[in-house]
C-alpha cells in the first residue's frame, strides 16, 4: 500500500503542529469559537449532541494492521472504547475531548494517519471499491488514481473553499461496488480497445434533499489526463456553482440547472486550456504510484479447496459464512472476506478497541497486512488464502465478528442519527437494530436474498436511504420520529433512486411494515433467483402500496 | 418553562446552567418561567460563550415532571441521558454507576 514519502511525513507533522497551536490559542481563549470552526472543521473536528466527534481520513478505505491497531488505541485511551466506521470508508470518535485531539493527531501521524479534509468545502478523502487489487473482475487497481487525486487534492489552494463539499468515487470494475454514479465525481476505469486505461466520467450525482444519478459526460479519458479533466470539471463548478443557498450548492444542482451538454461543453472548453500543459500525468509517475499498490506475492495455496470442502463438511456455521461473506479472488487460491460490522441488534459500522486489534493481529497473521473499510461499513479482508479460510472465521467468532450477513436485510447501512448527530430529525440506529432482531435468523435472510436497506436520521441523507433497495427516512413530525419509506433504490452500476411508497410509519410500525414489504416480495417474485431490485424493477410500487395501505383505504 | 444548556470548551460534553454554573446535569437546571427570567439565562450563554467557556449555547424547552426537569424535545432528552442505544454512554452511565 501507499508509504508517505518525505514530503508526505512534512506535511502531516505541520499540520499536526499548526492544529495543536490552533487548539492551544481556542482553549487559553485567544480565538473565538467563530474564529475556530472552520479550522477545526478541516481537521475533522465536528461538535455533536454529546461531545466533540472526530472524524478520520482512511484513503480509499485501505488500512494496514498498524493503522487499525492505532484506531483501536485511540478509542480505548481518547475516546469510549470503540469507533463507528462511515459510509466515506472513514472512522469516527464520538467522545474526543478537544484538549486531547492534538495528542490524537500525533499518535494518528505516527501511523501515516489524519484528519485532514475530512469536513468542510473541499474535495473529501476519495474512495474507491473496497475490493481493489483483489477482485476478479476489476482491469485494474483503482487505487492509485485515488492517491492522485488525494496528492493533487491536498490543500489545493484553488479548491479549498468550493461552494460545497466533493466527493470523488473510482472503480475498476463494470460491477461497480463503489456507487459512483452517487459522487459529485465518480469515475469507472476501464481499457478501450487498444488495450490502454482511462476513465468513464460521471458527475453531478449526490443524495441529500436532492438525489441525483450522475451523467456521464466522457466515455473515455485517457489515465495522463485525470488531474486536468478533474480540474477543468473543478473550475466550470468553483465558478458557477451557487453559493447563495447551501442547499442548491452542490455540482449536481448545476449541472441539473446548466444541462448535461452545457456544462459538458463548458468542461470540454476548459480541458482544452489545460490537457496538455503541467498538469498531464508523466507516465513514469503513475507507475511509480503504481508501485505502491504492487500485490501481495501470493504463493499457490493449492491446498486450500481441500481444506475448505472439509471445513464445510465439519461446521455448518462456517459453510454459512463461506457462502455469503467469502468472495472470489483473481487468484484461484485465496478469497476477499467481508468482517461485518452488522451483528444482530448491533449497531452498524460500530467495533469495539478489542474487536479493531484483533483483526489487525488476523490481517497481519492471513492477510498480508492489508484491510478495508467498506462504504458499506464493514471491514475488508482483501487476499487471504482459501486454506486459511476456517482459521481466520474462527479468530473472528471469537470476537463476535463472523456474522454470515453481507448484502443480506441484516447488513444495513445506519448514519449515526439523533442518537448522536446535532443535525438528524430522528433515531436510526435502533430502526436498523430492530429491523436486524426482527430478521435474525439467518436462513430466513438467505431465503430473501441480496436485499439493501438503508436508513438515515435526516434529509442530508448520510445512511444513503435514496439508493437502498428499501430505503428509510426518518423525519420529525409533530415532535415524534416518523420513518418513510423508498424502494427501488441502488447504487451500483444499474444506480437509480428509490420512490416513497406512502405516509410514513411510526417508530414502533417501521419494522411490521419493512416485513410487510419483504413479505410482499416473497409472495411475487417470478423465483427465488429474482432479487428484491429485480422484482421490484418489474412490478412496480403498486403491490406493495396496496400491502401497506390497502386496509386504511378500505377503512376510510 | 425553559433551561439554558450548551458544550463546554474543553471536552465538548453537554452542560446545564444551574445554581450560578455549568452543571453535567439536566436535573437541577435553572429554570426560566417568563420572559425576563429567559432574557437573564440568555444574557447567560451570550457571556459564557464570549468567556469561552461554552459553545453552541441555547434554550431549550422543558417540562418538570415529579420535581425533575425533562426537557421537551427528543433531541433534548437524548442529550440529556446519552445514547439511546448505549446505556453505558453519556450522562445516564453516570446516574447507573
Amino acid at each position: 500500500m501507499y508509504r508517505y514519502d518525505e514530503f508526505d511525513h512534512d506535511f502531516v507533522q505541520a499540520r499536526v503542529a499548526e492544529f495543536s497551536d490552533q487548539v492551544q490559542r481556542r482553549l487559553a481563549g485567544e480565538i473565538t469559537e467563530d474564529q475556530f470552526r472552520p479550522l477545526r472543521l478541516m481537521n475533522g473536528v465536528y461538535l455533536q449532541l454529546h461531545a466533540y466527534m472526530l472524524r478520520i481520513a482512511v484513503p480509499y478505505g485501505t488500512l494496514n494492521s498498524k493503522q487499525l491497531r492505532m484506531l483501536g488505541h485511540i478509542a480505548r485511551k481518547y475516546d469510549k472504547g470503540y469507533g463507528h466506521f462511515t459510509t466515506r470508508q472513514n472512522i469516527q470518535f464520538n467522545w474526543p475531548a478537544l484538549s486531547d485531539i492534538p495528542a490524537i493527531l500525533a499518535d494518528l501521524a505516527s501511523v501515516e494517519m489524519h484528519a485532514i479534509q475530512t469536513s468542510g468545502n473541499c474535495i473529501r478523502n476519495v474512495t474507491a471499491d473496497h475490493f481493489a487489487g483483489a477482485a476478479a473482475d476489476e482491469v485494474a487497481d483503482p487505487r492509485p488514481y485515488a492517491e492522485i487525486l488525494r496528492q493533487w487534492s491536498s490543500v489545493h489552494p484553488e479548491f479549498s473553499f468550493l461552494p460545497r463539499k466533493f466527493k470523488i468515487a473510482v472503480t475498476g470494475a463494470e460491477r461497480d461496488r463503489a456507487a459512483i454514479q452517487t459522487h459529485d465525481i465518480g469515475l469507472h476505469l476501464k481499457k478501450n480497445t487498444a488495450g490502454e486505461l482511462g476513465f468513464a466520467v460521471y458527475i453531478g450525482g449526490g443524495q441529500g434533499r436532492t438525489p441525483m444519478v450522475a451523467k456521464k459526460i466522457r466515455d473515455f479519458l485517457p489515465e495522463a489526463d485525470l488531474l486536468s479533466y478533474c480540474t477543468a470539471i473543478l473550475r466550470v463548478y468553483n465558478l458557477y456553482g451557487r453559493r447563495d443557498n447551501k442547499y442548491k450548492a452542490r455540482i449536481k444542482i448545476l449541472v441539473h440547472e446548466t444541462g448535461v451538454e452545457e456544462i459538458t461543453r463548458q468542461v470540454e472548453a476548459e480541458w482544452q486550456e489545460l490537457k496538455d500543459a503541467e498538469l498531464k500525468l508523466p507516465e513514469a509517475d503513475i507507475r511509480a504510484i503504481d508501485a505502491y499498490f504492487a500485490p501481495p506475492q501470493l504463493s499457490d495455496r493449492p491446498e486450500g479447496d481441500e481444506a475448505v470442502k472439509l471445513a464445510r463438511l465439519d461446521s455448518k456455521s462456517f459453510s454459512d459464512w463461506l457462502d455469503q461473506n467469502v468472495v472470489t479472488h483473481r487468484h484461484p487460491d485465496y478469497a476477499a472476506v467481508t468482517i461485518s460490522l452488522k451483528g444482530i441488534g448491533e449497531v452498524p459500522g460500530d467495533a469495539s478497541d478489542s474487536q479493531m486489534e484483533a483483526v489487525a493481529d488476523i490481517a497481519e497473521k492471513y492477510g498480508f497486512d492489508e484491510l478495508r473499510v467498506s462504504h458499506e461499513q464493514n471491514l475488508i479482508l482483501p487476499h487471504v488464502a482459501r486454506a486459511d479460510l476456517k482459521a481466520i472465521y474462527d479468530a473472528l467468532a471469537d470476537i463476535g465478528l463472523a456474522t454470515a450477513n453481507s448484502n443480506l436485510i441484516s447488513d444495513i447501512i445506519s448514519c449515526p442519527g439523533l442518537d448522536y448527530c446535532a443535525l438528524a430529525t430522528a433515531r436510526s440506529i435502533p430502526i436498523a437494530q430492530e429491523i436486524s432482531r426482527r430478521f435474525a435468523s439467518l436462513e430466513r435472510q438467505r431465503e430473501i436474498g441480496e436485499l439493501k436497506l438503508k436508513i438515515s436520521g435526516c434529509i442530508n441523507a448520510c445512511g444513503h436511504h435514496h439508493v437502498g433497495h428499501i430505503g428509510i427516512l426518518g423525519v420529525e413530525k409533530k415532535g415524534a420520529e416518523l420513518y418513510q419509506v423508498t424502494l427501488g433504490g441502488s447504487a451500483d452500476e444499474n444506480t437509480s433512486v428509490g420512490e416513497i411508497i406512502g405516509r410514513g410509519f411510526s417508530s414502533e410500525e417501521i419494522t411490521d411494515a419493512i416485513e410487510q414489504i419483504v413479505e410482499t416480495y416473497l409472495g411475487l417474485r417470478l423465483d427465488p433467483q429474482e432479487k428484491f431490485i429485480d422484482a421490484y424493477r418489474r412490478v412496480g410500487p403498486a403491490p406493495f402500496k396496496e400491502a401497506l395501505y390497502a386496509g386504511e383505504a378500505k377503512a376510510a | 418553562m425553559k433551561v439554558l444548556t450548551a458544550n463546554r470548551l474543553t471536552d465538548g460534553i453537554a452542560v446545564w446552567y444551574a445554581d450560578g454554573g455549568w452543571a453535567d446535569t439536566v436535573d437541577n437546571a435553572d429554570i426560566a418561567h417568563d420572559k425576563a427570567a429567559e432574557d437573564r439565562l440568555e444574557a447567560i450563554g451570550a457571556a459564557a460563550y464570549a468567556s469561552n467557556e461554552v459553545v453552541d449555547v441555547n434554550l431549550i424547552d422543558v417540562s418538570v415532571v415529579d420535581g425533575v426537569v425533562e426537557p421537551v424535545r427528543l433531541r433534548e432528552k437524548i442529550r440529556a441521558a446519552g445514547p439511546t442505544i448505549r446505556n453505558d454512554l453519556g450522562k445516564q452511565a453516570v446516574r447507573a454507576a
